[in-house]
């Protein structure tokens, strides 16, 4: 019989690999019979679909973009480094 | 000529590429050096398939830098501190009572339905991932967000499998608390 801290471990490994048959086996049945870990279960699926939009909100957002002072900084970085590498 | 080509390459992908950064990294400036990096690699190895475009050439190689930026910011602490969030010791003393029992139980989340609900949650999001331990939220975001597999995080961290579990598992925890005492729905 599982606890609700080792069911939780669970939930958060089943997000990194495939659990083992009877660890699947135990997990299934406590959440049957479990609401807080059901919530649990429900609230990192939410959590993972909610980073993931974050990530899509910054990389669509056109208003962010490469300042221009780093973007300077930048080009003369690489062709500082490069110009000595030929030396 | 390198100028040429690395003004270029700003030019049409940098606003892009440095988004895809700031997006995985989440600091300004950890995000420039991630397209700085990617600049210089590009430039030592002048040669993309000509299958591929310069984007995703680019991308390519931004999507490596990005996780030598994160294994830095995580390796930086030494390993003792890390391995030392053992989740049979007591460490999840604030979410279970000895029993193994919730201290208090999940609550029901309800999505964001309209836009500015969803913006502000996002918002509580961010916020909570800043509140995190650094090497934490480093290693939340190369897994959830950068969506790096499990076995190349240890490999390139140099950590176990159940060293990565502990503290994935710790790092959501702790977000999902933190989210339920700073985003009240309904």
């Amino acid at each position: 019989m599982l606890t609700c801290k080792q069911a939780s471990q669970l939930v958060s490994q089943s997000l990194d690999r495939p659990l083992s048959l009877p660890d699947r086996i135990r997990l299934r049945f406590h959440l049957f019979i479990c609401d807080a870990c059901t919530r649990f279960n429900q609230q990192l699926n939410k959590l993972r679909i909610a980073v993931q939009a974050l990530r899509g909100n910054i990389e669509n957002d056109s208003a962010i973009q490469l300042p221009l002072e780093a973007k300077a900084r930048i080009v003369k970085h690489v062709s500082d480094s490069s110009e000595s590498n030929q030396h | 000529m390198i100028g040429a080509n690395v003004n270029d390459w700003l030019n049409e992908h940098g606003d892009y590429l440095y988004r895809f950064a700031l997006a995985r990294l989440r600091d300004p400036h950890q995000a420039e050096d991630a397209v700085q990096e990617t600049m210089l690699a590009a430039i030592k190895n002048n040669s993309f398939e000509g299958e591929s475009t310069p984007r995703t050439w680019l991308t390519g190689i931004i999507k490596h830098k990005i996780i030598d930026i994160q294994r830095k910011q995580i390796r930086e602490q030494p390993l003792s501190d890390l391995v030392d969030l053992d989740a049979t010791d007591n460490s999840m003393d604030d979410f279970f009572d000895q029993t193994g029992h919730w201290l208090e139980r999940p609550q029901v989340w309800d999505m964001p339905g309209s836009a500015l609900e969803q913006k502000q949650f996002l918002a509580t999001l961010s916020k909570c991932l800043d509140n995190l331990p650094a090497k934490l939220a480093a290693l939340f975001m190369m897994r959830d967000v950068h969506e790096i597999d499990n076995e190349k995080i240890c490999k390139e961290l140099e950590i176990t499998a159940t060293n990565a579990w502990v503290m994935l598992y710790r790092a959501r925890m702790g977000l999902r608390k933190c989210l339920e005492m700073n985003w009240i729905t309904g």
